[in-house]
């Protein structure tokens, strides 16, 4: 599965973050690393982008990038 | 001293920096780049001058604000650094500090929103933290100017002992550790050549710094040998280079943060945010919530409470020239110098200068909006619109401040932390239509269209959008192929406003404002008179007259604008006038049409039809905006080729645009 499909309120942990140069170089230094727990918190009113919620803090991105970040749904316990 | 302030976005560092440096502080511009940053001494410390560079999240060149910062350490050679780190949000922050404490500068980690932090039963182990990073760590609250004090004395302290970080090394045994450690052997004598550590070096080159592996001049045969570890690294690790190197510093953090932090419970903060976001990014409210933020935000500064200073500022001003031209003609002046000096500096600054409490009053609102974080929401919430043509939500704002005033909005853009963005919306910023063009158009609809005023005025600003729309896509495909710079953010928690930092940027505005109006339009005012008051024989002339230089530049501008129906040398010179701001279009045919205000809608009646009206009202909606915001946007551009390009570009696509007007209105009409 990858990140812009996680449903709203979802947690889910990251296997691999794809895409290629910047974008993912930015994404690789804002936390978003393998292993990381990350949630979906909502989509914005038209849709796109999405705000999500990891190791604290929130951010903003876009579902085309989400795309990229392929992740594990975690178990709920 | 040259002391370094550097940090993530949204950490508190304008705070910290206006604390530090109270009102001493100025703008300058990188050498080489456009990128501004300020600097200011350090109050209490002689000779201690801090430089605010700007916010980052990485020093891997990602923007060219990562490139200003990694530069200025490497080349400007700093005393010291203080980084700056949101303690609420620990782990992202330290990302940038490990990277620093790389750099091997002198270095101090001050550790804000501490009061937050404690609020909310976490806590940090100070001491251990700083003997973990090898980097001294102070404590401290900028919003509350706590612990403020204390960071000053230990970086002082660490600057004058030059006391470097006591390790560099944050891998543990491994394949990335391997890799880094024969990569530093390789690049050590290199890096000793240009100054920095080749542990620094080390990892720049693994994760590709292209900067870096230039000035390193390393020998095909050592590239070979880094290309060989990183590989193998590659293969063990199961990462790619920049994904292990990453891994590592989020490995080496998190295990420093177990050792030190109690972590927060969610805090006041956060829980308050989410309940705020609940109204302001909500599926249904946020737009209307947004349309009513700024409706308020335009309705106080463009009628309540700027408009109104204005007005007062206007009326001063009007006082003050009243005298000195009574003054004056006591004095028995010269008349042509008495009218230098009333008609072209008093009412020209003067005109200009009524604007400051309008753009003084904005910038209160807007610095209030950017401070409490809720600027990013509206990016959050307008992305989707503005990918469309090629940008990002974080335009949004700037181009809905140019439907007030264009001088403001170009200054807004400065928030905008990709370059090619930024003079993306510079450009679009004058195609919405400002207040200042109002008049135009009430005289015009007056004159010709009193039964559907309304539906023309909204057909302009939408004509403008429109034509926005258009030139943007234009640019996205010529002059900005570029990628665009990906729109991922941080939303940061709100939080209340600092005055100081909300007065200092208000100060800051108006001062840059008021700089201008003595000098750029100071001198376009004066050239503006005195075109208007001699002949070409440098005989004084009345100014209605049509042998000023100013009526011959109208007549010869004026077959140019016969294709579009309007070759009336007064009202092309009316258009000249307009650049120095655009209600002066509407004054200048007044007089020299020679009628008061109530009586030009029936005056210009009789110079143009219903077609040429639509036309003239097109050219004036998108011709080049007035002698404030060129000289905005040339301040911004920081070339005068670019902006002398941009002015003509814009007079270009208003004529086309004007002369398809007159076209379709001659098939309708």
């Amino acid at each position: 599965m990858t990140l812009d499909k996680l449903p709203i309120g979802k947690t889910a942990v990251i296997i691999s973050v794809g895409g290629e140069g910047n974008l993912r170089c930015h994404l690789l230094d804002m936390g978003l690393i393998p292993h990381t727990e990350v949630s979906v918190r909502k989509a914005a009113p038209l849709g796109d982008p999405i705000e999500i919620y990891l190791r604290g803090y929130t951010m903003t991105i876009r579902k085309d990038d989400a795309a990229k970040i392929e992740i594990r749904l975690k178990e709920e316990v | 001293m040259v002391i370094a302030l550097v940090g993530n976005q949204n950490c508190g560092k304008t705070t910290l920096f206006n604390q530090l440096t109270g009102s001493n502080q100025h703008v300058g511009n990188f050498p080489g780049v456009t990128v501004e940053h300020k600097m200011g001494e350090i109050t209490g410390y002689k000779n201690y001058r801090l430089v605010d560079l700007p916010g980052i999240y990485s020093i891997r060149p990602y923007s060219g604000e990562e490139k200003v910062t990694r530069n200025f350490i490497i080349d400007e050679k700093p005393d010291a650094i203080i980084n700056i780190a949101d303690a609420t949000n620990i782990e992202r922050n330290l990302y940038l500090t490990l990277q620093l404490i790389e750099m091997g500068k002198p270095m101090v980690l001050a550790l804000n929103m501490m009061d937050e932090l404690l609020g909310n039963h976490g806590s940090v182990d100070i001491k251990l933290l700083s003997e973990r990073l090898g980097i001294p760590v102070v404590p401290i609250s900028a919003a509350k100017n706590d612990g403020v004090d204390e960071l000053m004395q230990v970086v002082s302290e660490t600057a004058q002992k030059k006391q470097k970080p006591r390790r560099i090394d944050f891998c543990s045994a491994g394949p990335v550790h391997r890799c880094i450690h024969t990569v530093s052997h390789v690049v050590e004598d290199h890096a000793d050549r240009i100054g920095v550590p080749s542990r620094f070096a080390a990892t720049r080159v693994i994760e590709a710094d292209e900067d870096i592996i230039d000035s390193l001049k390393l020998s095909e045969n050592e590239l070979e040998l880094i290309e060989h570890a990183v590989v193998e690294m590659e293969t063990e690790s199961v990462l790619d280079r920049n994904a292990a190197l990453a891994d590592m510093r989020y490995r080496f953090i998190e295990a420093v943060c177990q050792e030190c932090v109690i972590r927060a419970q969610e805090s006041k903060e956060a829980q308050r945010s989410i309940k705020i976001d609940k109204v302001l990014t909500n599926k249904y409210l946020a737009i209307p919530m947004f349309i009513a933020i700024m409706a308020f935000t335009f309705w106080m500064t463009f009628s309540v409470v700027g408009q109104r200073l204005s007005d007062w500022l206007a009326m001063g001003i009007d006082r003050v020239t009243v005298v000195v031209d009574n003054a004056l003609t006591a004095y028995g002046l010269n008349p042509t110098v008495q009218s230098l000096v009333i008609d072209g500096v008093f009412a020209g600054v003067g005109s200009i200068l009524s604007f400051l409490p309008i753009i003084v009053v904005l910038f209160f609102f807007l610095a209030i909006l950017e401070d409490t974080g809720y600027m990013s929401r509206v990016a959050f919430v307008m992305d989707k619109l503005l990918r469309k043509i090629g940008l990002s939500g974080r335009s949004f704002v700037p181009m809905l401040i140019g439907f007030g005033c264009s001088v403001p909005a170009i200054m807004a853009t400065r928030t905008l932390s990709s370059e090619r963005d930024r003079k993306m919306t510079m450009l679009l910023v004058p195609f919405m239509s400002c207040s200042a063009k109002i008049p135009i158009y009430a005289v015009f609809t007056a004159a010709f269209f009193p039964n559907n005023g309304a539906l023309v005025m909204t057909l302009l600003y939408l004509g403008g959008i429109f034509v926005g729309i258009i030139a943007a896509m234009i640019l996205n495909k010529t002059a900005f192929t570029g990628k665009p710079v990906p729109f991922v953010m941080e939303l940061p928690n709100y939080r209340m406003p600092s005055l100081k930092s909300v007065l200092l940027l208000m100060w800051e505005k108006a001062w840059d404002f008021i700089r201008r109006a003595f000098t750029i339009i100071f001198v376009a005012t004066i050239v503006i008179w005195f075109l208007q008051h001699f002949d070409a024989k440098l005989n004084v002339v009345s100014s209605d007259s049509t042998t000023s230089l100013l009526g011959i530049i109208g007549m010869w501008i004026a077959p140019v604008f016969a294709p579009l129906g309007f070759a009336d040398w007064r009202v092309v010179t009316s258009l000249v006038t307009g650049l120095m701001a655009k209600e002066a279009v509407v004054s200048t045919l007044g007089v020299l049409l020679n009628v008061g205000t109530d009586a030009l809608a029936g005056a210009i009646a009789g110079l143009f039809t219903m077609r040429s009206a639509l036309s003239f009202l097109t050219f004036a909606l998108l011709y080049t905006p007035c002698v404030a915001a060129i000289s905005t946007i040339k301040r911004e551009l920081n070339s005068t080729v670019k902006t002398v390009c941009v002015v003509v570009s814009q007079c270009c696509v208003a004529w086309l645009a004007a002369y398809i007007v007159y076209i379709i209105a001659g098939i309708i009409l």
